[in-house]
């Protein structure tokens, strides 16, 4: 009988002087001259994941390669959802491109929406009103809880964890039911225009929200007890898929998955947009750039999302929602039905279409993934020349090597759902 | 004006092209030869310290005597400063430019997708492989504007050629990209490689 010693040390992973995460010690001293075993050191695995497997959050492919439970390379595949949405725009008026930018990051529409009508006014010097402006920062900050909301429930699944995907989805469904009641759509919300919105909010807008403002940072803490003090959980994410700052400045990482690293770097207060410096919230920072500390940005930035709706709602002020131009805005109804002159500029809009100046322009928005850019070229007609949608989370991807690389292959699961993509605007 | 650029002419000189300003952002035009220069400095000069990449990506004008434009994003997330540079690339001519993967490990893909989408060759890049569109994609480069709505084929052409396509080449060598790690591979896989089943592209003329 051969006598064997198997070593185990379970622990939590830590990180060396590399920042590579602290292998597991398994050490099996044979003393039998003759191994039963073949000897099998050496022989790599290819496995396939995706692109149909739920743990890979859409239509990723990864192409695995494998040192027995060790990632050596992974080489992701991408491009199974592409549609052409940046071709498709410069078939378009500016105001017909806003259905296409729901599809892109589907998970939060309303945020996507904003961020091309920010560039497109941007290129025709449009200001828009006040009352616009807060109703954006209401529509963007409904959009981070419910991206985020999603990415906490989906990401405990592939972790093992499913109490919480309930209660994450439970919030995203009232956010829903707000966002439906306002734009008609849950989904396909393309809720904003060039120069306004589409629709000013209905009656019971605003004591719903209020109510979801009251209710929601009790789930949070809910989430907050079940997942943040959890052995399992912790086990599974701290040390996992680790960055440095400089790396994730270096791989133009953004979002959260910036500021996990421990960049303090947040377009809302760097580069404000719709008066966000305003607004009193902080910028979540991680410490170490493990999956857990993006855990604990995101859920965070839920907080401090909630805190920003709740002072929108308070400061959101009468008036109209869209700037008073007849060449960009429809006119009623009954105006174009009734009225000469709003008949023709509802004809010359709708036919001919608004026309930007020559000239480019592009507007970074910080959307729940990252920075989601638009980049708007114009020759002077009402189409762009160029529509270029920088994406955060296929950026964010872009990095998944670097990360797993070295980790084991479930580590591998629980690196790739803290990246947060979206395949719609991974692809495009 | 950025101030960067009167600091980009005083470095380079004649490489630094026109400088304007488009709705508040600076862009300033680079010559291709000293684009790694260029953006090497303006990465690693302390005042400038333009280190992070916002984005990479290439327009084309409808106007077809106006050159190829590659667009690169640049910000310095110290300065709170941002930098448009541009490099000309004519579109019947050659359309290669050096890769800054070497500077910025973000610009992997995304030069990816400028190869993919334009065609832009960019030299230095570890693994310019199509992003997008799959390996064997031989309608053209989707964003150029000659490039038109509907695809190059015709639907039929299209439908033939997707169930003409044998699945089994997307696990070739070629496409996982591995191939220089043919040495490591275990012997019965070499095996099947080297009898050629890796099953047969689609014959695209």
């Amino acid at each position: 009988m051969t006598k064997r010693t198997v070593e185990l040390e379970l622990a939590t992973p830590g990180l060396d002087a590399q920042g590579r995460p602290v292998r597991v010690p398994l050490a099996v001293t044979d003393t039998d001259a003759s191994p039963t075993e073949p000897h099998l050191a050496g022989e790599h695995m290819l496995i396939n994941i995706g692109p149909q497997h739920p743990a890979t959050h859409g239509v990723l492919r990864l192409v695995v390669e494998l040192d027995g439970e060790t990632v050596v390379r992974v080489i992701p595949h991408v491009g199974y959802l592409h549609s052409g949405f940046e071709k498709l725009g410069e078939y378009r008026h500016y105001n017909q491109i806003i259905p296409l930018t729901d599809r892109t990051d589907y998970l939060s529409p309303m945020a996507n929406n904003i961020g091309f009508a920010l560039a497109a006014e941007k290129l025709m010097g449009i200001e828009v009103t006040p009352r616009c402006t807060v109703l954006r920062v209401i529509a963007c900050e409904m959009s981070r809880i419910i991206s985020h909301m999603v990415w906490l429930g989906t990401t405990a699944i592939d972790l093992g964890a499913f109490t919480p995907f309930l209660w994450a989805f439970q919030q995203r469904e009232l956010i829903y039911n707000l966002q439906e009641t306002w734009t008609g759509a849950r989904l396909t919300t393309s809720v904003t225009r060039v120069g306004g919105m589409m629709a000013d909010i209905p009656d019971d807008f605003v004591p719903g929200l209020r109510a979801f403002t009251q209710q929601f940072p009790r789930t949070l803490g809910e989430i907050d007890r079940v997942l943040t003090r959890n052995s399992v959980w912790v086990g599974r994410t701290q040390g996992v898929g680790a960055l440095t700052a400089a790396e994730a400045i270096n791989y133009s990482l953004s979002g959260p998955m910036l500021r996990a690293s421990g960049v303090p770097y947040d377009l809302r207060k760097d580069q404000p947009y719709l008066n966000y410096e305003t607004y009193d919230f902080d910028v979540v920072v991680g410490e170490h750039g493990d999956v857990y500390d993006r855990y604990l940005v995101r859920l965070e930035e839920c907080s401090q999302s909630n805190r920003i709706l709740e002072q929108a709602l308070n400061r959101l002020p009468d008036g109209p929602i869209n700037v008073d131009d007849p060449r960009l805005i429809l006119p009623p109804k009954s105006r174009a039905m009734n009225d000469m002159e709003a008949m023709i500029y509802h004809f010359k809009q709708v036919m001919e279409g608004v026309k930007a100046p020559i000239g480019e322009a592009y507007v970074g928005i910080e959307n729940p993934k990252g920075e989601l850019g638009n980049y708007l070229v114009s020759d002077g007609t009402a189409k762009p020349v160029r529509w270029r949608i920088r994406p955060p989370s296929f950026i964010n991807l872009s990095a998944l090597p670097k990360m797993a690389e070295g980790h084991l292959l479930s580590d591998l699961i629980a690196i790739n759902a803290s990246v947060d993509i979206v395949m719609g605007e991974v692809d495009r | 004006m950025n101030p960067s650029v009167d600091a980009l002419r005083a470095t380079f000189g004649n490489a630094i092209g026109r400088a304007l300003d488009s709705c508040g952002d600076t862009i300033v035009y680079v010559a291709r030869e000293q684009l790694l220069a260029v953006m090497a400095w303006l990465r690693d000069t302390p005042e400038q310290a333009y280190d992070y990449l916002v984005d990479v990506t290439a327009v084309e004008y409808r106007d077809r005597e106006r050159p190829l434009e590659l667009v690169y994003n640049l910000r310095s997330l110290a300065r709170r400063a941002d930098l448009r540079v541009k490099v000309t690339l004519d579109p019947r001519g050659d359309l290669t430019v050096d890769s800054v993967v070497p500077l910025w490990r973000g610009a992997d893909w995304l030069e990816r997708e400028a190869f993919d989408m334009f065609g832009v060759t960019f030299r230095g890049h570890p693994d310019l492989r199509r992003i997008l569109m799959w390996e064997t994609y031989a309608e053209g480069y989707p964003l150029r504007k000659d490039f038109p709505l509907r695809g190059r084929f015709s639907r039929a052409e299209q439908v033939r050629q997707a169930l003409a396509a044998n699945p089994e080449a997307h696990y070739s060598m070629e496409e996982l990209s591995i191939a220089e790690a043919y040495d490591e591979l275990p012997a019965d896989m070499k095996e099947r490689l080297r009898r050629g089943e890796r099953g047969t592209l689609p014959d695209f003329e």
